[in-house]
């Protein structure tokens, strides 16, 4: 039996690599998509915005690993063999999408609407409405909860371990397995984890505070 | 190739499926009311002791919101065994659900008790009412109606989080699906049926947590309301 040793530190340190990448793959992924969905959302066109809103409240009311499971086992029946990397990462921008979606219109909705009405009354078409005015205030709103939704990505990326996938989590477990040493194997897990986590929201809470210092209420 | 769907071995399965639904709403439910009541407990702690019971509770917090609940639920699985605490993976999920839900919570809570002004209570005070009364009765149940649609969301989000005991083999609703998976070898069928199963459960627990929150705070919410309208007007 081995021991909880530099080399199985070394092996953590690196899968919290992995981690990351999948965090950044899925935030990419799932950011378009969710940008997609939320205006499809704010469409005037009623179909649209249907599909946009069920798919968002089918996908914020299942597990992400159902998600991950589906994923996994459903393109492999229709004969596409997907190596563990890119179910994972396909699940998780799915889940992402549904989050950043809500977030983001939600961030285009609290613009307050008599910036519609100025931005029109200056006759600029939507698309100028959306690009010069709207947009630019969105952001600002937006980027608190966008920042804190990333924290959700990060620990929601434990969960791919289920289907092989070796990242944080997974070297924990297989660390663990060899050495049978838990505590020190999963703070350091989780050590990590509240290493990319904690600044994370930290960023999100200052953020809060910047973004709504012009604010009056 | 066309792929067959086989519903019928998912189907021959449905005690399983039923008691791992039965084990999911308990562990669910369970945990919602520990949570709750550790929430309460340590955002009174918060408000009524000093400075350095404040910091424990916000440590608490952090740790808990900055670390997956994967990681904490091998940690109650796997690492508490070693300093003499053996629990059944049941119980160990049912711990880490709780001690999960009861940070976040927590945030909520407080969040809540930070929006009433504070005028309310100085009045409180002035009524020679003492700290705990006045957190009990001034402070407590409004900033309680406040936040329950967010409380709620937090509840709906731990019903999905508790598909994550599967990993230590709690016979919940995704432990099951696991095991009928391997009995019958019908993953995408198997799949397909718990989804829709957590998508049921997790729409009726949003439904009746909004009900049970007009029904709990029928006056405090609609106080809330008028205020709205008054900043609105």
């Amino acid at each position: 039996m081995t021991t909880f040793g530099w080399p199985e530190v070394l092996f953590i340190v690196r899968a919290a690599g992995w981690t990351l990448l999948l965090t950044a793959i899925a935030f990419l992924i799932g950011g378009l998509m969710g940008g997609v969905l939320a205006i499809l959302r704010l469409s005037r066109v009623k179909l649209l915005r249907r599909f946009a809103s069920g798919y968002i409240l089918v996908i914020q009311s299942i597990p992400v690993l159902m998600v991950l499971f589906m994923s996994y086992y459903g393109l492999s029946l229709f004969g596409i063999e997907l190596p563990p990397f890119f179910a994972a990462s396909a699940s998780l921008a799915i889940y992402v999408s549904a989050y950043l979606a809500e977030i983001w219109r939600g961030s285009i909705e609290a613009v307050p609407f008599q910036q519609w009405e100025a931005s029109s009354s200056l006759a600029h078409s939507p698309a100028q409405t959306y690009r010069y005015v709207i947009l630019p205030q969105a952001v600002r709103i937006s980027l608190p909860p966008t920042v804190g939704f990333l924290v959700q990505l990060v620990k929601n990326t434990s969960i791919v371990s289920v289907v092989g996938f070796v990242e944080l989590s997974r070297a924990g477990q297989l660390v663990n397995n060899a050495t049978f040493q838990p505590f020190q194997i999963f703070t350091l897990v989780a050590a990590i984890y509240f290493a990319i986590c904690f600044p994370l929201s930290r960023l999100s809470r200052h953020l809060e505070k910047v973004m709504n210092a012009s604010r009056p209420h | 190739m066309r792929y067959q769907f086989q519903f019928d071995a998912v189907f021959a399965e449905a005690d399983r499926i039923l008691n791992g639904v039965l084990l999911t709403i308990g562990l669910s439910f369970g945990a919602i009311v520990l949570g709750l009541a550790l929430a309460v407990l340590l955002v009174a702690a918060k408000s009524l002791f000093g400075r350095w019971v404040g910091m424990l509770v916000d440590a608490y917090v952090e740790l808990m919101r900055n670390t997956p609940f994967l990681v904490q639920l091998f940690m109650m699985f796997f690492g508490l065994p070693l300093i003499g605490i053996r629990m059944s993976g049941t119980e160990a999920a049912l711990l880490a659900m709780t001690l999960n839900l009861g940070a976040y919570a927590t945030e909520i809570i407080r969040a809540g008790v930070d929006s009433i002004h504070r005028s309310q209570i100085e009045a409180g005070l002035s009524l020679a009412m003492t700290k705990r009364q006045v957190f009990q009765y001034v402070v407590l149940m409004p900033a309680l109606a406040r936040v329950w649609p967010a409380l709620s969301s937090q509840f709906v989000l731990m019903l999905l989080a508790s598909s994550i005991c599967s990993f230590i083999s709690v016979p919940e609703l995704s432990g099951t699906a696991a095991i009928i998976e391997q009995n019958t070898f019908r993953s995408f069928e198997t799949y397909i049926v718990v989804t829709l199963i957590y998508l049921a459960l997790a729409l009726s627990l949003k439904v009746s947590l909004l009900w049970l929150g007009r029904r709990i705070f029928p006056r405090l919410s609609s106080l809330d309301r008028l205020d709205a309208k008054a900043e609105a007007a």
